[in-house]
This record gives C-alpha cells, sequence and structure tokens, in this order.
C-alpha cells in the first residue's frame, strides 16, 4: 500500500480547506448524470477520429468523479466539501504501441482533439517500443449496464444527518474514555462510460463509502497517550450500511470486542475505542518471542493484502515498478514450476471483483472485460496472477484477468489489484473454538502499522488490540506488540482457518502504485486464522 | 494558460471577491505544467505533460465556511464557484473553533523560480532518460526511473487586501538500476530547482555502480551497528518526527514533544549538541513560498538549536488560545552539516553499515516516534575505513529522536524533494551510533 495518500487520510491528519479528490461543488448538483445516448455519441466521436487517424484500437472513458467528505474533531464538524472532476480519457494503439490523452473539454471538437493527440502520442512511442503492444481479445458487449447495488445513496442523505453521526460518535468515544476524537466520512460515486473498436458501450455507476476515526486517551501524569482506530471496513456499498442492524453484528473470540459483517454501529465502536484507547494505558507489556498468532479478518486483511496481493501483481514480477513499488519474489519461474509452495496446504487464495459489497466489485474493468473470479494460490500452490490484456499472453491466458484501472478520467489505465481473499476453511470452526487449541498465543484485532520490504519477503505489522492467548483461554490486553515475518514462512505456518460463518472483508481506500502514482481501491476477505510459531517483537521504546 | 502573470491572477481575484455576498472571501489560484517520463526494462513505459489551473474559493458567513474549487475561468463561472461555496457554507454546521481570515500581510518573495527548468522540454526529458537506458544495456543492466519537471505559479488573496503571487520551478529524478540476473540493485535520487545543476549521466552512473557492487550480498547479524546514513536514507525518517512538532499536539499530551503533567518539552534538549534544524523560506538552495496553507507569511525559524527543541507550530486558532504568535508552517527543513563527504564519513569508520535508501517506513509508536522500516538497493559493510562488501539488507525499528542522540559525525548537506516528507530538504549525510537493524530481509 503506497504511500504519501493513504498516509495522510489514514492518519487523519486533514488539513480543514484540503480536497483530496476535484473541484468542489453544491450538494443538490450531485444528484444530475448525463445520459447515456449523450455519453454514448461523445464516446463515438473519439472513436471514430481515432481510427480515422491511425489507430488499430481505440478505448475512451468518460468519467464523473463524484465524492464528499466530512472531517470532524471532538465535538466540532472542520470541514464539509463536495467535489468532482469530469472529462474524457482516450487510449490508442498506432503502429503497435500506446498512447493516451485526456481533456476536461467534454465537447465534439474537445474530444477529437484528444483522440488525435493520443495517436500522435502513439506514433512517437512506436519509435521507441522494443515488441507491439498484445491486447488479449474482448468480444463487443454492446450497450450494457451496471451498478453498485445500493440501498440508500448518500448523495440524497441530508449533510446535517451525516455530520449529526460523526458527532454523536466522537461523544461517545469521549464519554467513554477517550480524551481526543476525530472521525471522517469519505463517500464516493464513479459515473463511469467506456466504449472501445471492440464494440463495447459500458455505462458503470460505483458507489463506495468509509467512515474511519481514532480515539485517543491520554493520561496526563505519566505523559502517556495510546489510540485505538474504528472496526469499520471501507466497503463497496450505499449509506445503508451506517444504520446499524443487531443481525450484522458478531461477538469476537472471548466477547473482547464487537464486529461488524453487512452493516456498521459507528456509535457502539467509538464508545468501545473509547474504552480500549483507556485501557491501553495500562495493558501488558508483551514479552518478546514465539507465539502462535490468531489474526481477525479486521487485521488479516491487510497483512493478504501486503504479501499476496501486491507480489502476485503480474506489472511488478515483470519490473515495470522496480523504481518505485519494487519488483517480487513470486517471480515467473516460480509460477512456471507449478509446484512453488507459497503457503500451507490449506491456504487457498483467489481474486475477483464480482463480490457483493466489496471495494473492487465492477461488472467490467476499465479495458472493458468482463469481471471474473480466479484462483491466485491453490492448495498453498502459486498458480496466477494478476492481469491486464496486454499481459495475458506472458501467462498463456487466452483472455484478460480484468485487472485494469485507472483513478480518474484524465490518468491512464494501467493493472491494479482486484479483491484478493482467503477462502474460510473448510472444516467447522469457530473463533472460540480455535482459542481453545492455543497454549500461548496472540489474538490480534484490527490493522496497525505496516511495513514490507520491496519484494515482499520480510515484513512487519503491528494492529488495534492485542489479548494474550494462554492454556485455551483469552486473558489480558496486551500492548507494544508487532510480528515480523517472512512471507512464505508465514503462510507456511498457517495452521487453521475459520469456516464461512466468519469470513467478511476489510479494505483500503488509498492503494498507490505507479509514477506518477495512483490510488485504488481494493477488499480483502478473510475468516479468523491462526499461525503458529510467529516471531513477536516488543516495540515500547524510551526517549530522552 | 497554466502559468498566469501576477496582472491576470490580481483581476482574476478582484473579480471573486467582488462577486461575494460572505463576511469574508479567500482566494487562491494556482497552476502547474508538470512533464514527466517513466522507464522500466531498458524501455519509455510512459512520458506525458500536465497542464492544471484551478481557483478555489473559501468564504464564511460568521463561523460557518464553505469552500468551491473550479477550473475554468470565464466571469459566469467565477461567478459559479462563488455561489457555490455560499451554497456550502449555508449548509455547513458552525465551526466553534473558526478564525477569521487574516489581515493584509507583506510577503517578501524567494527565488523560486530559474526559467531553464522552465524550458525543460521532451527532448530533454527523453535524453535524461536515454542515458540511464543506453548505459545499462551496455553493461548488461536493467534500468527503471522516473523524471519529472514543474513549473508553477500559485496567488493567494482575501476580502482583508492580501495578495501574493509567486512562480516556481523544481525537477526529480530516480533511477534503479538492477543486475539482469537480479543479485544486484542500485538507486539514486538527485532533486533540484535550477536543472543546470542536475547531470543525469552523473545521476545514473551512481546508480550503475551501486548496482554492480551490490551483487552478491553477504547476511549480516541484526543489531545495533554504527550507521553511515546518506541524505535521502534519512529525510522521511526526520519527517515523520518534524509532524510532531506541531504545538497544540504537545500541549494536548499526544505527541512525542509532550511532557509528563501536561506541558510541553519547548526548551528540552532532546538531541546531540550538533543537531540544529531550521526552516527558511529564503534559502538559496531550497527556497519555497513566503507563505503557507493558510497564507500566514513564513519566517525563517530555528528548530531544534544545539541539540534543544527551539520552538513549536502554532496553528492561528492554538495561537490565540496559548497567547503566541503564529507563524506560517514551515515549507522546507534545513539540518546544519559540515563539509565531509560521505567517502570522508566511510573514511573515518572503523566498522560500520553504509545505507543507500530506506523504504517502507511506518510509525509504529507516535509516543517515542518509533519507525520501521528497511535498507534498499544498496546497503554495504564499512570496515578499516572502506567499502568491504554488500549485505543483505536489514529491517530496522528505530526513533529518528534516538537516531538524533547518537550522532558521531556530520557530513555536507544535499538537496532532497520530498518523497513521503512534504518538505524540501537540505539534509547532510550522518554517521549514527547503535541504529537498531532487527532483522533480515531477502529482498534485493
Amino acid at each position: 500500500m503506497e504511500r504519501r495518500t493513504f498516509l495522510n487520510f489514514s492518519s487523519l491528519a486533514l488539513g480543514s480547506t484540503l480536497i483530496p479528490f476535484g473541484r468542489a461543488i453544491a450538494a443538490e448538483e450531485l444528484l444530475t448524470t448525463m445520459p447515456v445516448a449523450a455519453k454514448k455519441a461523445l464516446a463515438d466521436v473519439a472513436l471514430n477520429a481515432a481510427t480515422k487517424a491511425g489507430a488499430s484500437y481505440c478505448d475512451v472513458r468518460i468519467g464523473r468523479y463524484l465524492n464528499q467528505f466530512i472531517v470532524t474533531r471532538d465535538l466540532n464538524v472542520e470541514n464539509v466539501a463536495n467535489t468532482e472532476s469530469a472529462g474524457v480519457g482516450v487510449r490508442v494503439i498506432c503502429d503497435g504501441a500506446y498512447g493516451f490523452a485526456a481533456t476536461s473539454d467534454v465537447s465534439n471538437d474537445g474530444i477529437a482533439n484528444a483522440a488525435r493527440q493520443a495517436v500522435a502520442i502513439a506514433k512517437a512511442n512506436a519509435k521507441l517500443q522494443s515488441e507491439p503492444v498484445r491486447l488479449a481479445p474482448v468480444k463487443g458487449v454492446g450497450d450494457v449496464s451496471w451498478a453498485t447495488p445500493i440501498k440508500k445513496d448518500w448523495r440524497a442523505v441530508p449533510i446535517k444527518e451525516k455530520a449529526d453521526l460523526l458527532i454523536a460518535a466522537n461523544k461517545a468515544g469521549m464519554d467513554n474514555g477517550a480524551n481526543f476524537m476525530q472521525s471522517m466520512l469519505f463517500q464516493v460515486n464513479q459515473q463511469k462510460f467506456f466504449a472501445s473498436t471492440d464494440g463495447s458501450y459500458i455505462d458503470q455507476d460505483v458507489h463506495r463509502l468509509w467512515a474511519p476515526f481514532q480515539a485517543t486517551a491520554v493520561d496526563k501524569a505519566t505523559g502517556k497517550f495510546r489510540s485505538r482506530s474504528g472496526l469499520s471496513s471501507p466497503v463497496g456499498k450505499g449509506y445503508e450500511y451506517l444504520d446499524a442492524r443487531p443481525e450484522h453484528k458478531i461477538k469476537a473470540a472471548g466477547g473482547v470486542a464487537t464486529l461488524y459483517t453487512e452493516s456498521y454501529d459507528i456509535i457502539e465502536d467509538a464508545r468501545a475505542a473509547g474504552r480500549d484507547a483507556k485501557r491501553k494505558l495500562t495493558a501488558k507489556s508483551v514479552v518478546p518471542g514465539k507465539y502462535d498468532l490468531m489474526l481477525s479478518p479486521e487485521h488479516l486483511w491487510l497483512t493478504i493484502h501486503e504479501n499476496v496481493g501486491h507480489p502476485t501483481e503480474l506489472d511488478r514480477v515483470l519490473g515495470y515498478e522496480a523504481n518505485y513499488a519494487g519488483t517480487s519474489f513470486a517471480t515467473l519461474d516460480k509460477w512456471e514450476s507449478k509446484k512453488f509452495k507459497y503457503g500451507a496446504p490449506i491456504v487457498n487464495l483467489y481474486a475477483d471483483k464480482v463480490t457483493p459489497g466489496s471495494l473492487g466489485a465492477v461488472g467490467y474493468d476499465d479495458e472493458g472485460v468482463k469481471t471474473k473470479k480466479w484462483d491466485i494460490i491453490k492448495d498453498g500452490i502459486l498458480v496466477n496472477y494478476q492481469a491486464t490484456r496486454d499481459q495475458a499472453h506472458i501467462i498463456g491466458e487466452k483472455e484478460s484477468h480484468g485487472c485494469s484501472y485507472a483513478d480518474s478520467w484524465s490518468t491512464v489505465q494501467f493493472q491494479r489489484m482486484p479483491n484478493v481473499s482467503l477462502a474460510a476453511g473448510k472444516a467447522k470452526l469457530t473463533p472460540d473454538e480455535m482459542v481453545k487449541g492455543i497454549k500461548k498465543g496472540i489474538y490480534i484485532v484490527g490493522d496497525g502499522s505496516f511495513s514490507i520490504d520491496q519484494q515482499r519477503y520480510n515484513f512487519q505489522f503491528g494492529g488495534q488490540l492485542f489479548y494474550e492467548i494462554k492454556d485455551g483461554k483469552i486473558g489480558q490486553m496486551l500492548e507494544d506488540v508487532a510480528y515480523q515475518a517472512n512471507t512464505q514462512e508465514f503462510w507456511s505456518a498457517c495452521h487453521s482457518i475459520c469456516d464461512e460463518r466468519d469470513w467478511r472483508m476489510g479494505g483500503s481506500f488509498f492503494d498507490g502504485k505507479g509514477q506518477p502514482p495512483q490510488i485504488s481501491i481494493v477488499s480483502h476477505g478473510s475468516s479468523t486464522t491462526r499461525f503458529n510459531g510467529i516471531n513477536v517483537i516488543n516495540t515500547a521504546r524510551k526517549i530522552g | 494558460m497554466s502559468i498566469l502573470t501576477q496582472e491576470q491572477t490580481k483581476r482574476i481575484c478582484d473579480k471573486v471577491m467582488s462577486l461575494s455576498k460572505a463576511d469574508e472571501c479567500i482566494v487562491n489560484v494556482e497552476g502547474s505544467r508538470i512533464g514527466n517520463i517513466r522507464f522500466a526494462r531498458n524501455a519509455v513505459s510512459t512520458a506525458g505533460l500536465a497542464d492544471d489551473t484551478r481557483i478555489q474559493v473559501q468564504v464564511a458567513f460568521g463561523k460557518k465556511q464553505g469552500t468551491a474549487t473550479i477550473n475554468e475561468f470565464d466571469d459566469k463561472s467565477l461567478e459559479r464557484a462563488v455561489r457555490r461555496a455560499e451554497d456550502l457554507a449555508r449548509l455547513a454546521p458552525e465551526n466553534p473553533e473558526f478564525m477569521p481570515a487574516i489581515a493584509k500581510q507583506a510577503y517578501k518573495s524567494s527565488e523560486t523560480f530559474v526559467q531553464r527548468t522552465a524550458d525543460i522540454d521532451p527532448e530533454y526529458r527523453a535524453q535524461a532518460a536515454a542515458y540511464a537506458m543506453e548505459a545499462c544495456r551496455k553493461k548488461g543492466l536493467v534500468a527503471a526511473g522516473f523524471f519529472t519537471d514543474r513549473s508553477s505559479f500559485e496567488t493567494v488573496a482575501n476580502s482583508n487586501g492580501v495578495f501574493g503571487h509567486q512562480i516556481a520551478t523544481s525537477l526529480d529524478f530516480t533511477c534503479t538500476v538492477r543486475t539482469e540476473d537480479g543479485r544486484g540493485s542500485g538507486w539514486v535520487k538527485r532533486s533540484a530547482r535550477d536543472v543546470a545543476k542536475f547531470d543525469p549521466r552523473e545521476a545514473a552512473d551512481v546508480a550503475i555502480e551501486k548496482a554492480l557492487r551490490s551483487v552478491d550480498a553477504k547476511a549480516l547479524e541484526p543489531g545495533r551497528y554504527t550507521v553511515i546514513m546518506e541524505p535521502a536514507a534519512t529525510s522521511d525518517l526526520l519527517g515523520f518526527m518534524l509532524n510532531g512538532f506541531d504545538a497544540r499536539r504537545a500541549d494536548e499530551g499526544r505527541s512525542f514533544l509532550s511532557k509528563q503533567g501536561g506541558k510541553n518539552r519547548l526548551g528540552d534538549k532532546l538531541f546531540d549538541q550538533q543537531v540544529n534544524i531550521w526552516s527558511d523560506p529564503w534559502d538559496k538552495d531550497v527556497p519555497v513560498l513566503p507563505w503557507d496553507n493558510s497564507m500566514l507569511p513564513r519566517e525563517r525559524v530555528h528548530l531544534v538549536k544545539d541539540g534543544r527543541i527551539n520552538a513549536l507550530d502554532y496553528s492561528q486558532y492554538w495561537a490565540k488560545q496559548k497567547g503566541a504568535r503564529a507563524v506560517g508552517s514551515a515549507g522546507n527543513v534545513i539540518m546544519a552539516g559540515t563539509d565531509k563527504t560521505t567517502a570522508e564519513l566511510i573514511a573515518n569508520t572503523k566498522k560500520g553499515v553504509l545505507v543507500t535508501r530506506t523504504w517502507y517506513i511506518r510509525m509504529v509508536d507516535p509516543q517515542s516516534v518509533l519507525l520501521t522500516g528497511l535498507t534498499r538497493d544498496g546497503t554495504f559493510y564499512v570496515e578499516n575505513g572502506k567499502i568491504k562488501h554488500p549485505i543483505k539488507n536489514f529491517r530496522f525499528n528505530e526513533s529518528p529522536v534516538t537516531m538524533l542522540n547518537n550522532i558521531e559525525e556530520i557530513g555536507k548537506p544535499v538537496v532532497i524533494g520530498g518523497d513521503e516528507a512534504n518538505y524540501a530538504m537540505l539534509i547532510p549525510s550522518m554517521k549514527i551510533r547503535d541504529f537498531n537493524f532487527t532483522s533480515l530481509s531477502d529482498a534485493v
């Protein structure tokens, strides 16, 4: 996960005037949309101009990206902003090379100019090209549409109602032990129209939501402070995610926390966070050593992201990210051997862009490829990567995996991570039953600091909540916990996975990659999972 | 359209403020022209030029505030932006911590613009990339890199009479060179305001040499070592620490600069006597705009003086609460050094580790600013004043506060552009004792 963008938001360090998504617009303008027929006519202008200029292939993305974010601190609303970014991006292949151009001038002339500019760039790039671009075939799908299945559109919910909810959450945290609360609401709507010379006209309406917060408790007498972040997931859902329902709450093992599935009770979680932050001030500092780790899905999503999601991106494997995000240990020869043991035989990790409610879920990717599900690690063996149309032939596939994404109409689409998830265990097992089999372990709930090397071998992760497990029982809260391991050794140490009743998703709004950098969104699902004999370090330090 | 003159932006700002019916109006106009070329596998992968100009209008009715941004500049669009900002201000709840627009200021301009850099064209970018690719092809190496140059302007104005306009240029180059068999990797980073101070051949040669020298790295046991950190290796660590200089967080007990009993550590000696860190918008090597995001004038501020915490960063609101004076937040960070080269630091080292670059640095504990991360693209063992052999990369768990307490020797400062740290930096190489490496990485 990269880098500056994520840091800015995850640390809740937003300035009161920061607008991350584009130009700001008033609330009442959000609900207007451009008719599909008008978008199709504009797309045809680009396709015709590009082919007339010599392109052998052209795709055009007409995008309108609407966002709203609300920032609160304690009992104050610090900022409310609506943003919009709209325009057209045209990608072509000419003389075997790519060209791309984008414009905010959404007129026939503006779009035709962009198409011709993309062709000119492709012709210039062709001189530097060592081998021509090879696109895996895609059959045109004609006129189709897809929309995130939302029940409540965030654009129609009054700002005051949303601000009041965040302030109520902050108050709940402060009433229960937190000295400071910060909370935010990110709301995203991407109206994306894709057309290509393959004969596709795809209209998509994508919605996403995230409500992160941070509770901080301070002990002035000792000068110590500790924080606990919210346990929600960013989701590909509507505002109904924040209409908490009792049937969507589950108890963590030993009842140490309430966790959330289809909807999220931010006030209840903030109340618990206030209590947890205060408890952390007096929690027992961990004794370093080897432990059996029991990792909740609220934590494990980030581990999956960093040491399975990123290493199996084919562009990294090939070296296209060598100067920035890095390469990968999961090299082509390991995949070609068909016997590279990525993890224990019970480890099955799959990729998809179809799971309802996930951040990656769309009907079609940004190359017009219908989305699907496929295996990455099967019975512990590396069996596949994540590929786009121009990469499929490298791994002997006849069609793309549908992994193309651009974070704006103005940026070029390239290979980005789909949802990558750990399949639930096949044997019946609940988290409470898992605890009973652990003699010396630590139960980790929620994600914390994360760091991994540029080839995804060595990693170190923290968390939000740590509980000692002793002789089959959950004991006291711990602090100063981080675990270090090597990716292959870690997944080989996977001992057991809870069944599908415990399976749920976490995810990221700000996965960064590329130069100039782009952000992407992705979910990762799992059940609570046990890893044996993992090295835990104590992170407590004294300064000055 | 992207680089507007002072006269053009003055007219735009005056027009916007005349359209506003709010109690106050703040205008920010900015534009940039950013060129880039990216390469990997010894071939160009992308190249482009992006122009962008936008205006941000912030208005307030009492303590209710709204913001709108637009990238069209005709009268109708400007009016639309003002009305949108006013609509949002009416919808927004009152902010009890609202601070009124600042009073009229006299900004002293800084030398942020160099015409030579603004004149960089696609041919120059291609040539900057080409040398690395060609040299690598000849030596059986593989280059990946990114060159980007930026020309920009910023204009600030408000209904109290504030007005400032300035243009700026910058460039950044990074290049990773790997051996074809993947056993060696080297890296270089160069940043400059003036393209005349950038030599793509010199830069590429550094990455090539490091790649060739880094083959067949040996494993060294994790532990505490004397390290020689090149400037790029410490820039992000310092950036994390400097984010903790916010006065409010320190006073509220939420920073490493908070003290037992509810006070802050202003005046405390936290670092080695040799440590002096300041910001200065008019510095000749890393000049920045003479105002910050809230339009407050920047000044030369000595953050750390002879190892003592000498100043904290006050927002307007917190300054008012504490009776302090708010000064514009730092845009650059300068650390005092010596004339010694990194080679001289190596020559003075009996046993140590030379670190080219640090990677994936994350906060583990904000209480102690404990950071974790890894070394990358050129880590070497030094013995008796010489680089003896390459070593495998390490993960570290270390606080920059501890690090700046353990300084043995300081080298010559060099310009480092912001990566994860949001500052232009002028940082020396440093020799530090007892740096804490906690595990080994197999990554090359």
